[in-house]
């Protein structure tokens, strides 16, 4: 069957879940799901000597769901730990509800072909995990979700999470957790804050066990069963890197300058506005042009959102934006701003960009900055599947943000090497063309045709513009016209749009 | 043209492709190709590389190409300048088979 893009979606995969409709197509009320919760005595200690312990105590069973956050990035070591300890204590048939997954979770693979994780939920799939699931090693198709679609899915009891291993940069005895201070920190923990208000078990795994109370907490100890101790919660150099630097690529400041330009004249760009930026070269590059012509026209920012990097927090402290929500802190500047800075507030998954709750953040945005692998003449966009058809990438917050935003613009060079960005269509929808509003390349920006205003806003301004097919023409004048990717029909991926709707699949590459 | 010897042409930097070119006693044209851009592009870059050998009257090689995302201009180019070197020629340039590919 069809849904409403286009896009094939198989019966065997439906399974019961709906087609895409449209960004707001499904927006009826939606009844929350409730954790159960074992009351804690006083006199009663929550700290358990290790990670064994606590899954034993917590009474994790063959079939159950486990869940972990991906704040620790690539630098993570608590979720190969924790499913090392799971298999050696012989449980079985998981699924795995991880905030995202990366090339650090390679191990991952062991554990697939012993049976210990049979399915997964994620928003990313990097390195030889997302190699082998793309060849098809999982039985069970894995399911991408957004960060706002995974809250959706976690508030619906969609996912329902038995037991939540949380690392946590600091903690006390009693569960008060804190990604802002310890001895390798991450910043925000916005992701993990929804599995511990939704999961029935809460593990927090700490190594640094600090003095009661460890306040301001991330994670309160209301909602923490357990503390476990270990020696490393992971590689700091891989959790978060210094200070996130602005790109000198001239290709990528070049397109940065187009997107501040559309930006500044496309009617959104003024006193108290929002945004959020990525933490891509030509996104990031973007703040620093805006920051410019805020400071020449003297206009203020009301929030940015989203990731936060040290550009962000610089103009934070500057005064020119008044307030950071931070899901995620993207730099070791941002982690550490958030106990610095009382305007740079921790927000959970939820608050950033589930749609299905009473107003997400991400529905404040004015304009967001994205960037893509591929466009499509519709404006679909992927940032999953690689040219060859593999995952490599995350669904993010992407498709959250672009429906949230007054304007939606996309950043990506016309072309990669020999590998065109605008084509006919995508490998794999993660965010659908309706809610993307401008497209910014190296050779010249194209305006979705719906955005008939900024089409007229954008005739005066010196910047070359385009219809989208005329950029996939010239993509294709350079490099040639691609052979499309052989797909088997085998699904080893089905992408969840933000409501929880069926946008796409992901099929086995040949 | 005749080739008499093994000889190379091009980088392993990305955007570019290196071109190693072998006489063959066959009478035939024979492509070993890896490439990054395999699944895309793969077809056209082995069109590409015998259409130049072709072109050149080159019968009887053995090429091995590993392409890291080369434009066709630049596999053109390689495999252009790995044939002269596989030839011994040296200053007496076909310019105007190079030349039509530039018109």
């Amino acid at each position: 069957m069809k849904n409403s893009i286009g896009r094939e979606i198989p019966e065997s995969v439906i399974n019961g879940l709906e087609l895409y409709q449209g960004p707001f197509a499904k927006n009826g009320e939606v009844k929350k799901a409730a954790p159960k919760v074992k009351p804690a005595k006083p006199g009663e200690s929550k700290l358990v000597s290790s990670i064994e312990e606590a899954i034993v105590k917590c009474g994790l069973r063959d079939g159950m769901t486990i869940s972990f956050h991906h704040h620790f990035r690539e630098g993570d070591y608590i979720l190969n730990m924790v499913v090392d300890a799971i298999a050696k204590l012989g449980i079985k048939n998981l699924t795995l509800a991880s905030s995202s997954l990366g090339s650090v979770h390679s191990p991952l693979v062991k554990h697939i072909k012993n049976g210990v994780i049979t399915k997964i939920t994620t928003s990313g799939l990097r390195g030889a995990l997302a190699e082998e699931i793309s060849r098809g090693l999982m039985n069970e198709p894995v399911i991408i979700r957004s960060h706002g679609g995974r809250a959706r899915a976690i508030e619906a009891g969609d996912i329902k999470i038995d037991l939540a291993f949380l690392g946590a940069s600091s903690s006390d005895e009693y569960g008060n957790a804190s990604g802002a201070r310890g001895k390798a920190i991450c910043g925000s923990l916005g992701y993990a804050r929804v599995d511990a208000d939704y999961a029935d078990k809460v593990v927090i795994i700490t190594d640094t066990l600090v003095d009661f109370p460890n306040v301001p907490a991330s994670i309160p100890q209301t909602k923490v069963d357990y503390v476990v101790r270990v020696d490393e919660i992971g590689n700091p150099s891989g959790i978060a890197s210094g200070a996130t630097r602005f790109t000198k690529n001239p290709k990528e400041l070049l397109i940065a300058e187009y997107a501040s330009r559309v930006i500044i004249e496309s009617g959104y760009f003024k006193d108290g506005f929002s945004f959020q930026t990525g933490s891509g070269g030509s996104a990031l590059a973007v703040s620093r042009f805006l920051r410019n012509e805020m400071i020449k026209q003297g206009i203020t920012a009301s929030f940015a959102l989203g990731g936060i990097t040290k550009p962000m927090v610089e103009m934070l402290e500057e005064g020119l934006i008044k307030n950071l929500f931070d899901v995620q802190s993207f730099d070791l500047v941002a982690a550490d701003s958030i106990s610095r800075n009382e305007r740079h507030h921790e927000i959970d998954a939820s608050f950033y960009a589930n749609p299905h709750n009473r107003g997400c953040i991400a529905n404040n945005l004015d304009v967001v900055i994205l960037s893509a692998l591929e466009i499509d003449t519709d404006f679909n966009i992927n940032v999953m599947t690689g040219s060859d058809g593999v995952m490599r990438g995350a669904s993010g917050g992407h498709c959250d943000t672009a429906a949230g935003a007054k304007l939606t613009v996309i950043v990506a060079p016309l072309i990669r090497g020999r590998i065109p960005t605008v084509v006919d269509s995508v490998n794999t929808v993660i965010t659908p063309g309706e809610t993307i509003d401008v497209l910014v390349t190296d050779h010249g920006i194209a305006v979705n045709p719906r955005r008939t205003d900024l089409i007229e806003r954008f005739m005066n301004v010196s910047i070359p513009v385009y219809t989208i097919e005329q950029l996939k023409e010239r993509a294709e004048s350079i490099v040639g016209k691609p052979d499309p990717i052989e797909y088997e029909d085998q699904v080893v991926g089905i992408v969840e749009y933000r409501d929880g709707t069926i946008i796409d699949v992901v099929r086995k590459v040949k | 043209m005749k080739l008499i010897k093994r000889a190379v042409a091009g980088t392993l930097e990305s955007s570019d492709i290196q071109v190693i070119i072998e006489p063959r006693e066959e009478a035939c044209i024979e492509i070993e190709l890896k490439s990054s851009v395999e699944k895309q592009f793969g077809r056209q870059i082995r069109r590409v590389i015998r259409e130049t050998l072709e072109a050149l009257g080159v019968e009887n090689a053995r090429v091995i190409a590993t392409d890291r995302g080369a434009l066709d201009c630049t596999i053109r180019a390689r495999v252009l300048c790995a044939a002269y070197r596989a030839s011994g020629i040296k200053g007496k340039y076909d310019w105007e088979v190079i030349d039509k590919w530039n018109a």
